[in-house]
């Protein structure tokens, strides 16, 4: 018999460079973009003419920068948000039921309160009522979870559907503007967000939100806790940590933080409600969150990144008739191939020597 | 009396989806493989079925509607086994998160599905939709006239598409698979313990991709079923939105058995038309159509309160295996 | 002609990142023999075996059967090479039945008939003086049963070479002479055996020859018979060694710990402690005995507050005698309380540590909560990982290298030197030196033994009888969630142990 090795062998790193990792990133990044390319070659569109649409798209003009950056205010409150529920482990894919249930607590505000309040108190009510919401909608499945173990992912996912169904029957019912038209109307001007430099304030909220979770996460006992129970809750538990209270708690923490996203949608971007407010951002934070690896400065990055992308696919749809939906399509490469290459990272490949003594 | 036959028919109907979708994703998490991308794979399921059954619509001047039927189920499984693929090479070989490369698989196939939709659309200037001669081929009953005509049971048992037969052959098969042969012995082996599977001189890596491939495929045909059927071969995005999450939600209502799936499968059919079929009159519609998803979180509660060594999940599920960690 | 061996490994070399497992390895065994694989822990003999199996492969060297070269990638290729391989963590699918484990991933033609299986099995258990019901699952399974089932999963396979991974570590002194007999059937019917341990006694008892390893090398292949267990010993650690425990007399014993009557159901409704109660005092170490889950863990974790108890009562004594009953009370009750008691888990990085954080963030754990505020401060901790990184001579890169990458020795010093640095009353450690090597070991007994001088009270949990018998004061026997006797240790025989060890199932009789 004839002594054969294995032609590749693969075996645990113990360490890597950073520059080495950062090239491997780097890497899949080029890899993701070139079967995007193979993408638009399927539709018959130049890859070169559709990747400078997409760039000029997103930051070509001073309106389509304003435009990105106002794409970019929910998913990076949202990726913000879903850090330390990811850290912890705990799979809140619910942000975008947390988003709505948010705006939902906003718009209560804005519809029924806007001429008793001055403007100033208003917005902080508004606030205030949108992250309370959006931690009570958190808290739901977070008490399950810390209970009984009961799954969180598929329990956050449903409730995303009943918020917005809420949402849906308040647009056309209570809520509802002209009869049969299922619209809410806009919002009175004391109940908006005023803009700066073009774009609602809201991207000044999302860079201080940016520090405040650096901060919270790294420096703060909380922080703590939720690095060690994401490790194991045993060793929590070991620790002295109250692990149904952590747990909770993070949750709730999460989720007033995408009430607060809803509440920036409702007052800043749309200026009123709908049923699709969310407009995916809670599953495209996901992939924020998880492409920075948790880290809010990174996450700045990765959200301006896919806000670009989306911006610039929706010029590429005016321009070359391309669907929008390309942008998920680039989105959903861009993650596959990241998350791939992880494995480069922790991974080393031994090839077969030549030659066998 | 009629009305109940009416639910239960149309139970049975909108059930069919969630019965390819769950069985699918049951076999996918038998093998140890937890892939939350169906709601991902049904969407490219429905989008690539109904492009296979219109693509063949146009180039045959005379097109069959059994010829129709094969070539939206081959499209669809492929396209589903395509987006298994991705999402088992990211994590068998490349031992990638499988929570997230699920989600991944999610935002990647609904995109590539309302893509597909659009295209479409944009291309034909209005919805695709195939002839009538071939729609009716995926809706019509197929058993015999005499059986359909037994006063209830015939309405109850043998007025349905060929899908829903088809189904139940499917799970049938899948459960012989899995129970009572050697290669169903070896994935549940592979599921529920990894490492003892490998040290058995089983091809761990193999079993997972084939069961989730294949679980994949079944699953996007789902998606196929749903878009042929109940959307009246019309691409519908926000229709088909959420079937795949409750499919998911399913295998865990069916304790990870394929022949639960049926029944469980029907009975969310049910919930879902309940708001159609069974108006109440002060309840809004909107808000009674988020009935389906109170009921599965209220099983997710139920399952996890109610814990039983046989109805737990595969040990190893979610868990990726890679043969020097020990 | 060149002599073949049923199997011959040549200059085996294995490297796991920067460290050597195995080098340039040279060995061999015949049928017919029984040979022992010696070796400190982490001297590299499992990831030797391992390569005979199939989990790894080796960087260098080649692997000869009855003298011709063979490559095994997987276990596939080391069945069809007729070499089987028990491992020290069973290799069971728990919800499978017996039949159902032993037929996986067999490619046999045909349908699965579990009748045939049954057979063939029961056939095989005869041969060779096994008990066993083919249809029973794991999960219902002692651990000597399971052993039973993987030893036969091997046989019917038609295993040729079978190697035994710390076979012994698990069962009591009885149920070992039930094993050697079924390895000396295996062995007269012209097996090839190799059995990996670290037990002396059990190499003299079994063994025709024994191959001794240290630090990765292979040192010597010996007759059994011409050699004594204090040369072996010094082969293996590579220096003459004194391997005594000293052991002082306790001083002033004063009740510390009064556990009374307790009784705790786990998640599923199994009976785990079976009113328990015992009491353990002010300087003495007392030694826990038992097959492993007889209660072992659950009693610790109860103590610590980890675990919620049915009924009972766990009555804290400290110096100024004011009692406590720390039952129902949470880990933070218990140090609010001032009870000062320190725990070193059976799982060291899934309960004790946090493997991807460094010393100073592991020394946390105990501190977090100590200040006020809302940020953490790290300064106290970080002297903490500097004081037992130097005192306990910690092989560390730094004191922010996850502790995961660390040695396993290196791991429990870390864990260990931050439980004891509180000055506990109380310290609570189970299989304390499970997997480290001689050296850390006796450094792990010695810190035991100086808290009890200290006038600490010592629980020990342990696995190792002679180990018990020797660093403990008292010996406290449990079996299925019950004290089934505690003797004394200075009197004690490991036999007396091991009867009190599976006792309640014979009571239930």
């Amino acid at each position: 018999m004839e002594k054969r090795e294995p032609l590749f062998r693969i075996t645990r790193r113990q360490d890597i460079k950073k520059s080495t990792a950062y090239t491997i990133y780097l890497l899949a990044f080029v890899i993701a973009i070139l079967l995007g390319s193979l993408v638009f070659v399927i539709c018959n569109v130049s890859p070169v003419t559709a990747y400078s649409a997409i760039i000029n798209g997103a930051f070509g003009k001073s309106t389509g920068i304003r435009q990105t950056v106002k794409i970019m205010i929910p998913l990076l409150g949202t990726a913000l948000a879903l850090a330390p529920c990811f850290k912890m482990k705990y799979w809140n894919i619910g942000a975008e039921g947390q988003i709505t249930m948010g705006a939902m607590g906003a718009a209560f505000f804005a519809i029924n309160f806007y001429d008793k309040m001055p403007h100033v108190v208003l917005l902080l009510v508004m606030a205030l009522s949108a992250m309370l919401m959006g931690a009570l909608w958190s808290f739901i499945p977070a008490f399950f979870k810390a209970k009984w173990n009961t799954n969180e992912t598929l329990f956050t996912l449903m409730l995303n559907y009943i918020a917005i169904g809420f949402v849906a029957y308040l647009q056309g019912g209570p809520w509802e503007g002209k009869e049969g038209s299922q619209i809410v109307p806009n919002f009175n001007s004391n109940a908006v967000l005023p803009k700066v430099f073009g774009v609602h304030m809201g991207w000044i909220i999302v860079l201080i939100l940016v520090f405040v979770m650096f901060i919270y996460m790294k420096y703060t006992k909380h922080g703590y806790e939720i690095s060690v129970m994401g490790d194991s809750e045993n060793t929590a538990r070991y620790a002295g940590m109250d692990v149904f209270k952590v747990i909770v708690r993070t949750a709730m923490v999460s989720g007033a933080i995408s009430g607060l996203v809803g509440f920036m949608l409702a007052s800043g971007q749309d200026q009123t409600i709908y049923s699709g407010i969310a407009a995916n951002n809670g599953f495209t934070a996901i992939s924020v969150a998880w492409l920075s690896k948790l880290n809010p400065f990174v996450m700045v990055l990765i959200s301006l990144l896919l806000a670009a992308l989306s911006k610039g696919s929706s010029s590429l749809k005016t321009a070359m008739g391309v669907p929008a939906s390309i942008s998920d399509i680039i989105t959903g490469i861009i993650l596959l191939c990241l998350l791939g290459s992880e494995f480069f990272v922790n991974f080393k490949i031994i090839r077969r020597q030549k030659e066998d003594k | 009396m009629f009305s109940i036959i009416g639910l239960i028919k149309a139970a049975v109907l909108n059930g069919t989806p969630l019965l390819f979708g769950t069985a699918g994703e049951i076999l996918t998490e038998k093998s140890g493989n937890l892939n939350l991308g169906v709601e991902g794979l049904m969407f490219m399921g429905g989008a690539f079925g109904l492009a296979g059954a219109y693509v063949y619509s146009v180039i045959t001047p005379n097109p069959i509607g059994f010829v129709a039927i094969i070539i939206a189920i081959v499209s669809a499984f492929i396209s589903g086994v395509f987006g298994s693929l991705i999402y088992s090479f990211l994590t068998i070989t490349l031992k990638a998160n499988q929570n997230v490369t699920g989600l991944a698989l999610t935002i990647f196939g609904t995109g590539v599905g309302q893509f597909i939709g659009e295209i479409m659309r944009i291309r034909i200037g209005g919805n695709v939709t195939i002839p009538n001669v071939l729609k009716n081929a995926f809706v019509d009953p197929v058993m015999p006239g005499f059986l359909r005509n037994i006063p209830y049971l015939g309405d109850i048992l043998f007025s349905y598409n060929i899908f829903v037969y088809l189904g139940i052959v499917m799970v049938i098969l899948m459960h012989y698979f899995l129970y009572k042969t050697r290669k169903g012995l070896n994935l549940r082996a592979v599921g529920e313990s990894c490492s003892t599977a490998d040290a058995a001189g089983i091809n761990t890596d193999r079993y997972r991709y084939f069961a989730t491939c294949i679980g994949g495929g079944i699953s996007a045909v789902g998606g196929m079923i749903y878009i042929m059927t109940i959307s009246g071969c019309v691409w519908n995005y926000s229709a088909l939105s959420g079937e795949g999450w409750i499919a998911v939600a399913l295998v865990i209502f069916c304790f990870w058995k394929p022949l639960n799936s049926i029944w469980g499968s029907i009975l969310f059919g049910g919930l879902l038309i309940l708001y159609l079929k069974v108006p109440v009159p002060f309840i809004p519609t909107q808000i009674y159509k988020i009935v389906p998803y109170i009921a599965t979180i209220l099983v997710l509660i139920f399952v996890s309160m109610k814990q039983k060594k046989e109805n737990q999940p595969p040990h190893d599920l979610g868990v990726n295996y890679f043969r020097e960690d020990r | 002609m060149e002599k073949t061996h049923a199997i011959e490994l040549r200059n085996i070399t294995k490297t796991f990142g920067k460290v050597v497992a195995n080098k340039n390895v040279n060995l061999y065994v015949d049928k017919g023999i029984v040979m022992s694989l010696l070796g400190e822990n982490g001297s590299g003999k499992t990831t030797l075996m391992n390569m005979l199996s199939g989990i790894y492969y080796p960087d260098e060297g080649e692997i000869l059967i009855d003298g011709v070269p063979v490559t095994i990638k997987s276990p596939k290729d080391a069945y069809n090479y007729h070499i089987g391989m028990i491992h020290q963590h069973f290799k069971l699918v728990d919800v499978f039945s017996a039949a159902e484990n032993i037929v996986l991933g067999l490619e046999e033609k045909g349908r699965l008939n579990y009748k045939n299986v049954s057979e063939k099995v029961k056939e095989i258990a005869e041969k060779y003086g096994f008990k066993i019901d083919p249809d029973k699952k794991i999960y219902d399974m002692s651990v000597s049963e399971k052993q039973t089932v993987e030893i036969l999963k091997v046989l019917y396979r038609g295993a040729d070479i079978l190697i035994l991974d710390e076979p012994t570590a698990v069962l009591t002194p009885q149920e070992t002479e039930k094993l050697f007999e079924v390895i000396r059937a295996m062995k007269a019917d012209g097996k090839a055996i190799i059995i990996i341990t670290h037990k002396l006694n059990e190499v003299k008892e079994i063994s025709d020859v024994v191959a001794i390893m240290r630090k990765g090398e292979h040192i010597k292949t010996v007759k059994t018979a011409e050699v004594t267990e204090k040369e072996m010993t010094e082969m293996m650690v590579g220096r003459q060694v004194e391997l005594n425990i000293s052991r002082t007399d306790v001083i002033d014993p004063k009740p510390r710990l009064t556990i009374a009557n307790l009784n705790m159901y786990d998640e599923n409704g199994f009976k785990r402690l079976d009113d328990v109660s015992f009491i353990a005092y002010s300087g003495e170490i007392l030694g826990i005995a038992g097959i492993a889950g007889s209660g072992q863990r659950e009693l610790l974790e109860a103590i610590a507050g980890l675990r919620k108890v049915d009924s009972g009562s766990i009555i804290y004594t400290p110096e100024n005698n004011k009692f406590e009953n720390l039952v129902g009370k949470s880990p933070i009750d218990i140090k609010n309380a001032g009870v000062s008691l320190a725990f070193v888990p059976e799982d060291r990085l899934g309960m004790g540590l946090v493997g991807s954080m460094g010393m100073t963030d592991n020394m946390l754990l105990r501190l977090w909560n100590k200040k006020k505020g809302v940020l953490v401060d790290k300064s106290d901790s970080k002297k903490l990982a500097e004081d037992v990184l130097n005192e306990l001579e910690v092989a560390t890169p730094s004191i922010d290298y996850p502790v995961r990458k660390l040695s396993g020795g290196n791991v429990q010093k870390v864990l260990v030197g931050r439980e004891i640095a509180s000055n506990p009353s109380v310290l609570m450690s189970a299989y304390a030196v499970r997997g480290l090597d001689i050296n850390t070991s006796y450094t792990i007994y010695d810190l035991m033994s100086k808290q009890k001088e200290k006038g600490t009270s010592v629980i020990f949990v342990g696995e190792d009888l002679d180990v018990l018998l020797a660093l403990s004061d008292r010996i406290m026997v449990m079996c299925d969630g019950k004290v089934s006797g505690i003797v004394d240790a200075r009197k004690a025989t490991k036999e007396e142990i091991g009867l009190l060890m599976t006792k309640s199932d014979r009571e239930a009789q």
